[in-house]
């Protein structure tokens, strides 16, 4: 029996007279990692503050099974807390304070920061920032990760090397993973499934699942072929595969 | 990350020049007549006026007098500005109801108050204390509001996903969130303070440096007034280069290096 750690129902959100959301309907299985991307301004950061319980739907229900921890997209850092600091931060209920360290001690080493503990966020780079949120997140025993355009404030190169960091970190400390993105190599090149919404209100449009393991090259036909699935889906790129009668992706709707 | 080393040919000798050939230049208009003796003091004569101020301990009980004050005045405003700028950063509709009069005050300079200080307080401490506890304590209630209301909701959301609640959030985020921007402004304060203290004494005191520039007006020894600026301006420069630490503190360096 695999717990469902997160599970909507229906999940409708207005704002005043604005729907931002309809009907949107989603289980996520544990272990799994769900890329969810759309057009600019479609409601996707609505749907994750409603995941991550910040905000509540207007109508449906959420269920969540599990301590749930939140990646920015920069800036998710306390400043005034040094490297080792904030990662300690993901380590609050583990009340030995030797064993905390060592813990620290090893997370700085799976993101390969060894002799940055006590540097401050302004002293690191914005990959090396991220790479510090990564950790702190993945600290302890968290359940659910949600990632909000992770990767989006760091130039092209260091964002495809954080993208195969955290297909190396995930490896090593399994979660359930919600990342929501509006780069859909990004999206392609993680998740397990990806979940293509529409324009405002959004609705899911379409919904696609990728086999091939992690870490995957970018260039790996399984990840360009879902790049080119979602990039028609959201009406970018034309149909040749579907003319060519060689369509082995399913459309939900 | 690095620093730059301090350049002493660039760094010290420059100001050094400066300062030597503003003395030079003194020295030059008091040696041509221009002014008469009494209106205008030759270097030589203030640092005789110097060393008899000093034998004659005045000028350091004037200093240790103000200086009082000005400590007094300051941490009074402090303690009581920095939580009343937290509570209304924290809520809107106060800050709304409040945010006009303290504008008001703020705009209002601290030495109108003078006679209504000395009508309560009398002539001494307390008055010279409340005029500056006056002059500090509303920019120090506006700069925390404003940095407690701009705070990014991010720190809170990060807070709450890692169980930081209640008191903690108050001592874990907020305080650590405003600190760089409550230090620029105890430095702005600071000065505006000493500047205060002086008039407050000028008119409101029996002792103190404002005082003592008043007493040496009335006695026309120049070169006494011209002694009393002197020290009235390096203390200033002093108050601000020790709240100047507190901006090398490891924990709030991020808010100076953007």
């Amino acid at each position: 029996m695999s717990i469902k750690p997160l599970r909507l129902e229906k999940v409708s959100r207005w704002f005043d007279a604005v729907e931002v959301l309809r009907e949107v309907s989603l289980t996520i299985t544990r272990g799994e990692f769900v890329a969810v991307v759309g057009p600019s301004g479609c409601g996707k950061t609505t749907l994750l503050n409603m995941l991550s319980g910040f905000d509540l739907p207007t109508s449906g229900s959420i269920e969540r099974a599990g301590e749930v921890r939140m990646v920015y997209q920069q800036d998710g850092l306390f400043p005034w807390l040094t490297v080792a600091q904030n990662i300690a931060l993901g380590l609050r209920q583990v009340k030995n304070a030797s064993e905390q360290t060592q813990q620290i001690n090893e997370l700085v080493e799976l993101i390969r920061l060894d002799g940055f503990e006590n540097h401050y966020p302004h002293q690191l780079s914005g990959g090396m920032r991220q790479r510090v949120e990564m950790a702190r997140a993945l600290a302890g025993d968290s359940d659910i990760l949600l990632l909000d355009e992770p990767f989006s404030a760091v130039d092209y190169l260091t964002r495809l090397r954080l993208r195969q960091e955290l297909a190396r970190l995930l490896d090593e400390r399994p979660r359930t993973v919600v990342l929501v993105t509006h780069d859909i190599e990004e999206a392609a090149q993680l998740a397990d499934r990806v979940i293509v919404l529409s324009e405002r209100p959004a609705r899911i449009r379409y919904e696609l699942s990728i086999s091939a393991p992690r870490p995957r090259d970018l260039t790996h036909p399984e990840v360009v072929s879902a790049i080119h699935r979602i990039l028609t889906e959201l009406g970018i790129e034309h149909d040749y595969e579907k003319t060519a009668g060689d369509n082995h992706f399913v459309a939900v709707e | 990350m690095e620093l730059r080393r301090p350049n002493t040919t660039r760094t010290v000798l420059p100001p050094l020049a400066v300062t030597v050939g503003m003395i030079l230049l003194w020295q030059a208009v008091s040696a041509s007549g221009a002014f008469h003796e009494s209106a205008f003091p030759s270097p030589l004569a203030v640092l005789r006026g110097f060393s008899e101020e000093l034998k004659n301990g005045r000028l350091i009980n004037d200093l240790i007098t103000s200086l009082f004050r000005v400590s007094c005045g300051f941490v009074l405003a402090t303690a009581l500005g920095i939580p009343t700028g937290l509570w209304l950063g924290q809520k809107l509709a106060a800050r709304l109801a409040f945010l006009p009069i303290i504008n008001f005050f703020r705009n209002l300079s601290p030495l109108a108050w003078m006679p209504f200080a000395i009508l309560w307080f009398g002539v001494g401490d307390a008055s010279a204390i409340f005029l500056i506890f006056l002059s500090a304590v509303f920019p120090v209630i506006l700069a925390t509001m404003a940095a407690v209301a701009n705070i990014p909701t991010v720190y809170f959301r990060v807070a709450q996903n890692y169980g930081i609640n209640g008191l903690e959030n108050l001592t874990n985020v907020t305080l650590p969130a405003i600190l760089p921007q409550v230090i620029t402004t105890l430095r702005v304060t600071a000065g505006l303070a000493w500047l205060v203290v002086v008039a407050a004494e000028m008119i409101a005191g029996r002792d103190g440096l404002g005082f003592a520039v008043m007493d040496s007006r009335n006695g026309l020894r120049s070169d006494l007034l011209v002694v009393q600026m002197i020290v009235i301006g390096l203390i200033g420069v002093v108050i601000d280069r020790l709240l100047v630490q507190l901006t090398r503190i490891q924990s709030v360096r991020w808010g100076y290096e953007h």
